[in-house]
């Protein structure tokens, strides 16, 4: 019988600069089990609804992540908007939408950069980086924040992209597509890539229903399953199909979130193209009465968002469910049978994010 | 686009584990669970997604600060980290957890649950 061993992960470990622990089990270089505590960086943000008031609040929202800050800023808007039943002019859903799809974009791009460093193909790593450089510059030049934008408010958007930055966004969009390529194109044609995420970390269409997973992670596995399909903001007025993958690997992971970020581009297209003129925003008197469960698709997958308030300006509560708070199980399943060294990636490739996690 | 059905039902705690084997059994997937408190009740909310037609469901029990509430990890294992968290932050009392982390999931310093002060348990 193979010896048993219990082997630690994390906090603190190369390949994720996010604290998570995992007491991994091992029988001889194979992984049986997996114990995970989380827990390091709680913050208490959602506590802080009774110090802030429900405008104010806004701005905490959006920090819950520092890569998906404007969707948890948009999706506080929309649980808000919801109780309160105010219409957004359509001018700021497509703008919510431009902006939304960069986040997305910038936060595939990291992913895949973190996911080449952790199979040790560095120039690759710099390649996705230095791309997600031209988008985060869009998104500086647009909102003045790089990652914090601070442009969502109660009601429609804060700032407007008028006709010449239109214009440069979709010039740059076309160049970052054509580069995209290239990485798309390394990703799933290098064989030593391919040796690393082939038939590595399998999650079966059933696993994932059965752990809860959702985004990337369980459109890999073959679920169809994308919140923006229930055509929040401006995506029901868009042209999209969610991406499913069939394999459920490593390497169907990475081909889902490629192809979404060209979606992404597409997305962003189409939003420029069609978005009306007209107002940003509508303004809101008033408190929140009422409660709400609001649901987006963020970069790693469905958020929830909910909120409780009784005609009062601070909120009774706000609670988000993160991606990545549903799809820890399916990270773990993932590992059962792997090999440790495979553990590295196999972290990555549900593009954790620890802080969102703890709130 | 698909036609969001958002609906919220309102059971007993004796329900609780009738209802979300029902929803087990219907194929749905737990999207979230949390806790909420006001006025010496807790709020407590379980969200169950239908995939295939993004129908979103939600159970909602209203339990007293010092009811015990049986949890639902036996159904949806998954549902350990939901129901940690209620427990160490709100101190909602939940039965047989599957992996209870004993109030230790958040390795926070400050004292938990995060009730106002005259309302917290004496331990």
């Amino acid at each position: 019988m193979a010896k048993r061993s219990v082997v630690p992960f994390g906090p603190q470990h190369p390949v994720l600069p996010e604290p998570i622990h995992l007491d991994l089990v091992l029988e001889d270089e194979t992984v049986v089990d997996v114990v995970p505590s989380i827990g390091f960086i709680h913050r208490g943000l959602e506590g802080l609804v009774s110090k802030k008031d429900y405008k104010e609040y806004l701005y905490i929202a959006e920090r819950t992540c520092g890569i998906c800050s404007f969707g948890h800023g948009n999706g506080y808007s929309l649980a808000i908007e919801k109780v309160m039943g105010v219409e957004v002019p359509d001018r700021a859903k497509y703008l919510r939408v431009v902006w939304a799809e960069m986040n997305r974009i910038h936060s595939h791009l990291l992913w895949a950069g973190l996911m080449a460093d952790a199979f040790g193909f560095e120039n690759l790593f710099y390649q996705c980086w230095r791309i997600r450089e031209k988008i985060l510059d869009m998104v500086e030049l647009t909102t003045g924040g790089r990652l914090i934008n601070s442009v969502d408010t109660i009601g429609g958007v804060l700032r407007d992209i008028n006709e010449d930055q239109a214009k440069l966004i979709l010039n740059n969009i076309r160049d970052i597509e054509t580069e995209l390529k290239a990485i798309r194109d390394t990703f799933l044609e290098d064989y030593s890539v391919q040796t690393r995420t082939r038939g590595v970390g399998v999650l079966t269409k059933q696993q994932a229903h059965d752990l809860g997973c959702c985004g990337p992670l369980a459109r890999a596995s073959g679920i169809n399953y994308d919140m923006r399909v229930l055509g929040y903001d401006a995506y029901g007025m868009l042209d999209f199909e969610p991406i499913i993958g069939t394999d459920g690997d490593n390497y169907s992971r990475c081909k889902c979130r490629l192809d979404e970020a060209f979606q992404s581009i597409d997305l962003i297209r189409q939003a420029l193209t069609k978005m009306p003129a007209g107002e940003i925003a509508v303004p809101v008197k008033g408190n929140p009465d009422g409660e709400s469960f609001i649901r987006i698709e963020q970069p790693r997958g469905e958020a929830v968002y909910h909120v409780e308030a009784s005609g009062d300006k601070f909120l009774d509560r706000f609670r988000v469910r993160t991606p990545t708070f549903a799809n820890l199980a399916g990270m773990c399943e993932t590992m059962k049978g792997a090999q440790y060294a495979d553990i590295p990636l196999l972290v990555v490739t549900i593009d954790p994010c620890i802080s969102c996690t703890e709130r | 686009m698909a036609d969001e059905k958002n609906i919220l039902t309102v059971i007993d705690k004796e329900q609780l584990l009738e209802s979300v084997m029902v929803m087990k059994t219907r194929g749905l997937r737990l999207s979230q669970a949390c806790a909420s408190y006001k006025d010496g009740k807790y709020n407590l909310s379980y969200s169950f997604a239908e995939d295939d037609n993004y129908r979103y469901e939600t159970l909602r029990v209203v339990i007293d600060k010092d009811d015990m509430i049986p949890s639902i990890s036996g159904f949806y294992p998954y549902a350990d980290f939901y129901e940690n968290e209620m427990k160490e932050l709100f101190g909602v009392r939940i039965q047989m957890i599957k992996n209870d982390y004993h109030n230790k999931l958040y390795r926070i310093a400050v004292e938990t649950p995060f009730l106002p002060k005259d309302e917290k348990e004496e331990d």
